[in-house]
């Protein structure tokens, strides 16, 4: 038993070295001088030894603390992401003038941020279904506090308190499904309810409502509709870096988790010999509800971002939207439509990351969130202007970009399974998303800019992160075997 | 064939010349205007010496179409290799390029109209160098759907496309510029999509044995042709399915939208009168005919069942084309809108003839698709050219410009004598063929459609009486005629016309053989 737990502790560095991070934080915010840009740095570096040991767990298959949390490739591809995502946002916060204006206790805030970065490690790995519970929580509740954390204003504040109560009723009906679960299967880890559910449970009305309700806790969470309601307002009055941080990361955890949780507690390997189909357990066709919710988010979400003015809440709208596109790839119940989700949300980091980031300087700089006023941005400000439209385009899905190939792998893992009318759905919620990304596209070219506008200064440091951004838009978009090669080496979920 | 310039193929030359024509013009300081605009014209001009060098060295007994053995200038090697897993075979995607008879005279008329745009682009003051950055990235794209033979690539080309065509037409565009230039993007990346979804099924239902035995996926268009590699119990398995129709009419949409064929060719009139007269050169003078070229190389020998099924469908939709696109161009008073809807009709015989599936019909509809290109080309030049001296394009604002402008009147009745089909220029022998093929198919929708000639000659005739000929108007007394740049994007494409009408033998040599091998493939094949 001891022995396990060292090996365990061996195998938990990447979080352990969040755990030091996030310490290290509260420290140099104690200690240092210049606080708010050191603080920043230790828990960058911080986050670089992380990334290092994610690394190095690359190839492991293995369960930790007696099947509370796996250690496979699954999880070390998501960890890899919420790493990248974590020093992004580091980034990003440290360029944002609204935290430096707004922020008080700026040393708090990284603290926070790493909080919700282990939370969400956990929620990567997790195989047990109060593991899962906690790190949900772990995540949420430093969320609501970060999504606050510009306090003075009054949209911030708001948001946090929505997040708040949308969060709590969340993991209300989440730990209610959970526990309804336990309840009929006798088991706490994922390995357990399937096997009870494949032998002795019957499928009666219990089961189908804790079914349901783990959907309904986790839709919130990755902001499915009809359960995105918090999102645009959450989305536009956080901190950019923040809602930045919510749009990719914290979804991407949420994909994760659900992802685990379905494929090993629900589907049911080798019931045909059709190579790549597999069964469900649960009586009740959950992956046909998945499909229909995957359907109402494209053209809910796409239709009402028409109407969008503020480019916070467009592009809250289009990542609610691209929710719906990965959540097809669950539907499939089998690895292809798995790995299509994955090389999707790798690539939606990167891009939504970008479309985030360039809105971040607009709005520090202009004092506008609204579309409306980018009128002639490109024109002014030819860098950002350019780039904004390379990363809505492949926001959009055009190649050469890489959001092309997120779609394309989707699309035709949706097809190879035979959902056709899915896909044929998702091909015209495409078209329909196409008008609001060209809307800004066209307000930041086709329109003079108006006399009073200057040109945005950006610095070297902007600069930098922006091209960096835009390096894996292009080079993923033209030369993909790797992120593929990845996506399909990583679908390897411990226990299967 | 192969020809190679520093280890690299002159298809590849061809395709990408532009991008780093592209990098150069990004280099160039953006107030140094002229530099920007003589690197254009250079790297368009290298791409046409290279395309007319690739011409004469065609071999024009190589049949092409689907037998990749007489395809020429192939370039292929794997792009894409991702090895297989347990749950799903290999992917395997192309960068193959390669030429035959149905391509040969396409990528000639894009490097032709190419030049010429650039030439007829130089008095473009606005942003220069946004200009010829997005120009030139659409030439790559053009050129590059013309030699792609790997699906994957196609849609990526044809996609590429998209982007610096909205921008032209909405940044450098008339007016209502933004509502065309939606206009356009919204209807064809429409049709991208449906394209897309169609190629991934193919893609899923296709699959070769490679050298290693394994079965492998591909989206190598000559692989897709042949029936015996669809996969048993795959999508589009079997002939004459459900599916495969459905498949056949969604690419067919895709492609006619581009075409454009009478019900989706709304967005047409609107991108043309609104886009700057260079982009409405390539516009009528290239990308129309990416719709139907796209038809020939993909539809028809991938889907041939389909294609002999929905046969009377086609050329049913051409026929309309033609009479409502002369009806429509007879109505307008705006010149530019006029050739747009003129345009409409003169694609509507090309769809006409393919859709006979007879040698004549479709050698005649290939040769009108090079030809309406040149003839269009000097129909918008021939606009432009008003519009630039007295910014005005209303049929009723001019009158007796024969007086003023002689040397641009003559060229601009070749131009429109051409359209009309006055035998011994080149749109007469085109418009034959199309028609003679055609008649051999369907006889009443033949009969029908020619009707479309008497109201071309109608509106064409009555253009000129009321533009070049009668009383002059006053304010247009001190007209200047046709400056040197002007006559030089003029005179190829005159020489061309003129050339092709009274020998038009050289052009139909060059694709006659890949298109007889195509005709009796979809016979063979969808019969």
């Amino acid at each position: 038993m001891a022995e396990h737990i060292i090996d365990s502790i061996f195998l938990f560095l990447p979080e352990i070295t969040l755990t030091l991070t996030l310490v290290a934080a509260v420290l140099a915010d104690l200690v240092l001088k210049e606080r708010n840009r050191m603080v920043a740095w230790v828990v960058f570096a911080g986050l670089l030894v992380t990334g290092v040991f994610v690394l190095r767990q690359c190839g492991l298959n293995e369960s930790i603390f007696s099947d509370m949390i796996a250690v496979d490739p699954f999880s070390v591809f998501f960890k890899g992401l919420l790493t990248i995502a974590g020093l992004f946002i580091v980034l990003f916060s440290v360029v944002s003038k609204e935290l430096e204006q707004n922020g008080r206790r700026i040393g708090e805030y990284y603290m926070l941020l790493t909080g919700v970065l282990l939370g969400m490690f956990l929620m990567a790995g997790a195989t047990n279904v109060l593991m899962m519970y906690l790190a949900f929580e772990l995540t949420s509740i430093s969320s609501y506090v970060l999504s606050g954390f510009t306090k003075n204003l009054r949209k911030s504040a708001e948001a946090s308190m929505k997040y708040i109560i949308y969060g709590s009723v969340s993991s209300g009906f989440l730990l209610y499904g959970l526990t309804l679960l336990i309840g009929i299967t006798g088991s706490t880890d994922i390995y357990g309810i399937r096997d009870a559910l494949q032998s002795s449970v019957g499928h009666d009305a219990v089961l189908y409502l804790s079914v349901m309700m783990i959907l309904v806790g986790f839709s919130y969470k990755i902001t499915v509709l009809p359960f995105h309601f918090w999102a645009p307002d959450v989305y536009e009055g956080a901190p950019t870096p923040i809602t930045t941080f919510l749009a990719t990361a914290s979804k991407i955890a949420g994909f994760a988790l659900l992802m685990r949780f379905f494929r090993i507690s629900f589907v049911d390997g080798g019931i045909t010999d059709f190579a790549g189909y597999e069964g469900i357990i649960a009586v009740i066709p959950w992956n046909i509800i998945v499909a229909i919710l995957a359907t109402l988010t494209m053209v809910g979400a796409n239709l009402m971002a028409l109407w969008q003015d503020n480019i916070k809440r467009l592009l809250a709208y289009s990542s609610i939207s691209h929710a719906g596109f990965i959540l097809m790839g669950l539907v499939l119940l089998n690895d292809e439509g798995m790995a299509a989700m994955m090389v999707y949300l790798a690539i939606y980091l990167v891009m939504n990351m970008g479309a985030f980031f360039i809105a971040m300087i607009i709005s520090d700089r202009l004092h506008t969130e609204r579309i409306s006023d980018y009128q002639g941005l490109g024109r002014s400000s030819p860098f950002l202007g350019v780039s904004m439209a390379i990363f809505l385009v492949a926001l959009a899905g055009f190649p050469p970009t890489a959001g092309f190939i997120a779609k394309i792998f989707i699309f035709g893992a949706v097809i190879h399974a035979g959902w056709i009318w899915l896909v044929v759905v998702a091909g015209f919620s495409t078209v329909i998303s196409l008008f609001y990304y060209i809307r800004v596209v066209k307000n930041m070219f086709l329109s003079e800019p108006p006399d009073s506008m200057k040109p945005i200064e950006t610095s070297r440091g902007v600069m930098a992160v922006v091209i960096m951004l835009l390096i894996p838009v292009f080079v993923f978009g033209i030369w993909f075997s790797p992120l593929l090669s990845w996506a399909r080496d990583a679908v390897v979920l411990f226990g299967l | 064939m192969e020809f190679n310039i520093l280890g690299i193929g002159v298809l590849t030359w061809l395709v990408f010349l532009p991008v780093l024509g592209m990098l150069l013009v990004l280099l160039i300081p953006g107030n140094n205007k002229n530099a920007i605009r003589w690197t254009a014209l250079g790297i368009t001009a290298l791409q046409l010496v290279l395309a007319v060098i690739v011409t004469c060295l065609f071999d024009r007994s190589a049949a092409g179409v689907n037998d990749p053995q007489s395809f020429q200038f192939i370039e292929q090697f794997r792009w894409i290799a991702v090895e297989s897993v347990p749950w799903i075979g290999k992917i395997e995607i192309l960068y193959f390029l390669g030429i035959d008879g149905l391509s040969i005279l396409m990528v000639l008329l894009t490097a032709i109209i190419s030049v010429i745009g650039v030439i007829s682009s130089w008095n473009i003051e606005k942003m220069v160098k946004g200009y010829f950055v997005l120009y030139l990235l659409l030439v790559t794209g053009m050129m590059g759907v013309f030699v792609a033979l790997d699906f994957f690539l196609f849609f990526i080309f044809w996609e590429v496309m998209l982007l610096p065509m909205y921008f032209l037409i909405g940044i450098w565009g008339g007016p209502r510029r933004e509502y065309a230039a939606i206009k356009f993007f919204i209807y064809t990346f429409f049709g991208g999509v449906l394209m897309l979804l169609v190629m991934l099924g193919l893609y899923f239902s296709v699959a070769y044995t490679n050298e290693a035995g394994e079965m492998v996926h591909t989206f190598n268009l000559l692989h897709m042709m042949n029936s015996a590699n669809f996969v048993e119990g795959s999508i589009f398995y079997g002939l004459d399915t459900t599916w495969r129709y459905i498949a056949w009419v969604a690419l067919f949409v895709s492609f006619a939208i581009k075409v454009p064929l009478f019900p989706f060719h709304t967005w047409l009139p609107d991108a043309h009168v609104e886009a700057p007269t260079p982009i409405s050169v390539i516009l009528a003078g290239v990308l129309l005919k990416l719709g139907t070229y796209g038809m020939l190389r993909i539809l028809y020998p991938i889907l041939p069942d389909g294609t002999v099924y929905f046969m009377y469908l086609m050329a049913f939709l051409g026929m309309i084309s033609i009479i409502y696109g002369a009806l429509c161009a007879m109505a307008q008073d705006d010149f530019k809108k006029l050739i747009a809807y003129s345009s409409i009709s003169h694609m509507g015989i090309v769809m006409l003839g393919m859709a006979s599936l007879t040698n004549q019909g479709t050698v005649g509809a290939v040769l009108q698709m090079f030809n309406h290109g040149t003839i269009t080309a000097m129909l918008f030049l021939t606009v432009g050219v008003l519009y630039d001296r007295t910014h005005k394009r209303g049929l009723y604002d001019f009158g007796g410009i024969a007086n003023q402008m002689p040397k641009y009147t003559g060229i601009a009745m070749v131009a429109l004598f051409a359209s009309l089909g006055l035998p011994g220029l080149s749109g007469f022998v085109s418009e034959f063929f199309s028609f003679l093929g055609a008649f051999d198919a369907f006889r009443w929708i033949t009969i029908i459609s020619v009707i479309g000639i008497v109201l071309t000659a109608a509106y064409v005739l009555w253009t000129i009486q009321r533009v070049f000929l009668g009383e002059g108007k006053e304010e247009h007394n001190s007209l200047a005629d046709l400056t040197g740049r002007e006559l030089v994007m003029f005179v190829p494409l005159l020489l061309i016309v003129i050339f092709l009408g009274v020998y038009p033998g050289p052009a139909i040599e060059l694709m006659n053989t890949s298109i007889s091998t195509l005709v009796e493939f979809v016979g063979l094949a969808g019969k």
